[in-house]
């Protein structure tokens, strides 16, 4: 069977088991449909964390950045495996004490206040959807590139299959796709990895693989060489940064205090039954991460040595089949500057604007020509770094089911994270806004339909991003996790640990937090894009990582505030008092 | 005040404290926990990473492997910990949810 059938098959049988779960957990309440009920085991909680939490982004583009930042690519790894540390042992048991449905919620009820909770609505929603446009467009590159469909017929396929199990099961749909996703995602992560783990170094672990000496009898070990070549090359060496210390800190600080205030993960660790459950399930769920987190970086490693060694010096002519197949998607490009008719790859950009366009000729090698630019730099080559996951199974050679796994498994990750995402933003309208803000009065079967309402107009909007991407919407969702940073994770954490936070605390913390870090992106990024360097950032701190000062701004703030205006409501203490013990854990209920 | 109304009274202060001490204990280890998870990521990975390449582990060297796979395993290790610690804790104080399903009517 060709690749081609193979991926429409396993694509498809994919989507035939989400479809079929969707159907067998429907959802009957508000409370299947918001936490699943709230009886979901620690372990099958953690592998639906995992994957609600592995993204496109995971997925497809995390090892594809590593493979060319090298060393400083750590920011990604610590940060968003770290912020669980944080999530496990300081927000997931006392939510979960908690026990309602949603994040505002916590905030609404912790802060006695209608204010706060709807601050919390407006973070939550930025937050969710800047996200969620990210995932859309990752469904739409693994469609385009693997099921040779256009990018819009992808994403309203992943539409519609989304539709049915997030908008007909809620939570409980959703955590029970999420499983097999992960099951799908993991799977097809690894097993590329494991055989080009043993082709370079004979090592089937791909954790010890990248350590261990290349397999060509150099006796040089694979960062070893890595480094040696991409210097030859004149990059800088794979395994030194070349990012200052204070800016890698602030980011991966940003990353790790966003990953444990984003509310798809939070709201995760309400479905459980119990307090303990939901610490013990932090711990499945990082280690179910873990896996594709510890071998990303060792996947990074070979696709860069695996690329140099196929692409540099290669006469176009003798190009590998893959090189022509991401060529026609536009994500690979060549220019022949010298007119050899061989590729030269090396530092710096190919093409003056970076990005390619093509105009539709040939040239003499059959290479499709570009409008760009040539550059001074004498690198001819332009890769588009999202493509190494996706293409390491062909540039390593691997038979055809391999790369129709990877296709399945790209998809898995973006549909799960999405699928999450929408259920929280529709969670936050129909429960927050509406039952406790605008409409007490409805019953539960009419909020239960709203939930659906809302989830069908959610993932409507996140299909209208998929298909019209807005140009900032890559470039901003690293900065979902600034703002959570900034906004949400210091509010939760105080609202926890300190009983004299309160209502006029919280809300200046959070609109300080919030607005801070949303000014400081949008103007270097949209504002004033060409100040956009060290020498004009606040203590040498990229837009990335301004959220970690966004953050102790708001600590600074809600702290200051709250010493100067009255404290709490006794009530407020007693619920606080409550949230710190674990026993009497109810279910999450309706209030 | 009667009698009765006195012991109850007493349990109640009891309790207090004992959830005090519980808190405290428990705050104690968050610090114990947070240390390591600091010194592993912000300072073995970043802060100290170019120091720390002199070493090699593994093929590896050192700042390095912190940095893209040791902390990540601390990480995992220290949620598990820190369920295993509270769990201990919960029982000593007998704050444990153990029955926490029965308890479910309770408001």
């Amino acid at each position: 069977m060709s690749t081609q059938m193979l991926t429409y098959l396993f694509v498809g049988l994919s989507f035939a088991l989400y479809i079929g779960i969707a159907i067998w957990s429907r959802a009957g309440s508000t409370k299947d449909f918001y936490v699943a009920g709230g009886g979901v085991h620690p372990v099958v909680n953690g592998m639906a964390t995992a994957a609600d939490w592995m993204s496109a982004a995971s997925f497809i583009s995390m090892a594809g950045i590593i493979s060319f930042i090298g060393r400083d690519g750590s920011v990604y790894l610590l940060g968003w495996t770290g912020g669980y540390v944080l999530l496990a042992l300081l927000l997931a048991p006392y939510l979960r004490k908690f026990g309602r449905f949603t994040v505002p919620d916590f905030i609404g009820e912790r802060y006695y206040s209608q204010a706060a909770r709807i601050v919390a609505v407006i973070c939550l929603i930025f937050v969710s959807f800047t996200y969620v446009a990210g995932q859309m467009r990752g469904v739409g590159i693994v469609f385009s590139r693997f099921l040779e469909v256009d990018v819009s017929t992808g994403v309203i396929i992943g539409m519609a299959v989304v539709f049915m199990y997030s908008v007909l099961g809620g939570m409980k749909g959703i955590t029970y796709t999420q499983v097999a996703q992960y099951c799908v995602l993991i799977f097809a992560y690894m097993v590329p990895a494991i055989f080009i783990s043993i082709m370079i170094t004979d090592n089937p672990i791909p954790q010890l693989g990248f350590g261990a000496e290349v397999n060509d009898g150099s006796g040089l070990s694979v960062l070893q060489k890595l480094d040696g070549v991409l210097l030859d090359l004149g990059f800088s060496p794979y395994t030194e940064g070349s990012k200052s210390t204070i800016d890698v800190f602030a980011i991966t600080a940003a990353l790790m205090f966003g990953t444990a205030g984003l509310p798809h993960v939070l709201v995760r660790f309400f479905t459980v039954p119990k307090v303990s459950d939901a610490r013990l399930s932090a711990g499945y769920a990082l280690a179910f991460i873990a896996i594709l987190y510890t071998t990303a970086p060792a996947v990074a490693s070979f696709a860069r040595l695996n690329l140099v060694d196929t692409v540099h010096n290669t006469a176009y002519e003798d190009a590998p089949e893959w090189f022509g197949n991401w060529e026609s998607t536009g994500l690979i490009a060549w220019q022949d500057k010298n007119d050899d008719g061989i590729m030269q790859y090396g530092a710096g950009a190919a093409l003056s604007p970076i990005k390619p366009s093509f105009d539709g000729n040939t040239g003499v090698h059959g290479e499709r020509l570009l409008n760009n630019q040539p550059t001074e730099s004498a690198n001819e080559v332009y890769i588009d770094r999202d493509i190494m996951v996706l293409a390491n199974p062909e540039i390593a050679g691997l038979p055809g089911w391999v790369i129709a796994l990877v296709a399945a498994g790209g998809v898995a990750a973006a549909l799960s994270t999405a699928a999450g995402l929408l259920l929280v933003i529709s969670s936050a309208i129909s429960h927050d806004l509406l039952k406790k803000t605008m409409l007490p009065k409805i019953t539960e079967k009419q909020e239960l339909l709203y939930a659906r309402i809302a989830a069908a107009v959610a993932v409507c909007i996140a299909g209208l991003f998929g298909i019209y991407p807005p140009a900032f919407v890559a470039q901003v969702v690293a900065f979902a996790f600034g703002l959570a940073a900034a906004s949400l994770f210091p509010a939760l954490l105080l609202g926890i640990f300190s009983k004299r936070a309160n209502k006029e605390g919280a809300i200046a913390g959070m609109s300080v937090g919030l607005v801070f870090t949303f000014t400081y992106i949008a103007y270097f990024k949209f504002v004033a894009p060409e100040l956009n360097n060290t020498e004009y950032w606040l203590w040498g701190i990229s837009p990335e990582g301004i959220g970690t000062i966004g953050m102790l701004l708001h600590f600074a703030i809600a702290i200051g505030v709250s010493r100067l205006t009255a404290k709490p409501p006794q009530m407020v203490q007693e619920l606080i008092d409550n949230i710190r013990i674990p026993s009497g854990a109810k279910a999450a209920a309706k209030h | 005040m009667n009698s009765d109304q006195q012991t109850n009274q007493d349990s109640d202060i009891s309790q207090m404290d004992n959830q005090k001490y519980y808190w405290q204990a428990n705050l104690k280890l968050l610090a114990k926990l947070l240390v390591v998870w600091f010194t592993v990521s912000f300072g073995c990975g970043i802060v100290l990473a170019d120091w720390l390449d002199q070493f090699s582990v593994f093929g590896f060297k050192l700042g390095f492997w912190f940095a893209q796979q040791g902390a990540i395993y601390v990480f995992v290790v220290l949620i598990f910990v820190y369920a295993r610690q509270m769990k201990v804790l919960d029982r000593q104080f007998g704050v444990g949810d153990e029955n926490g399903a029965d308890q479910e009517s309770q408001p």
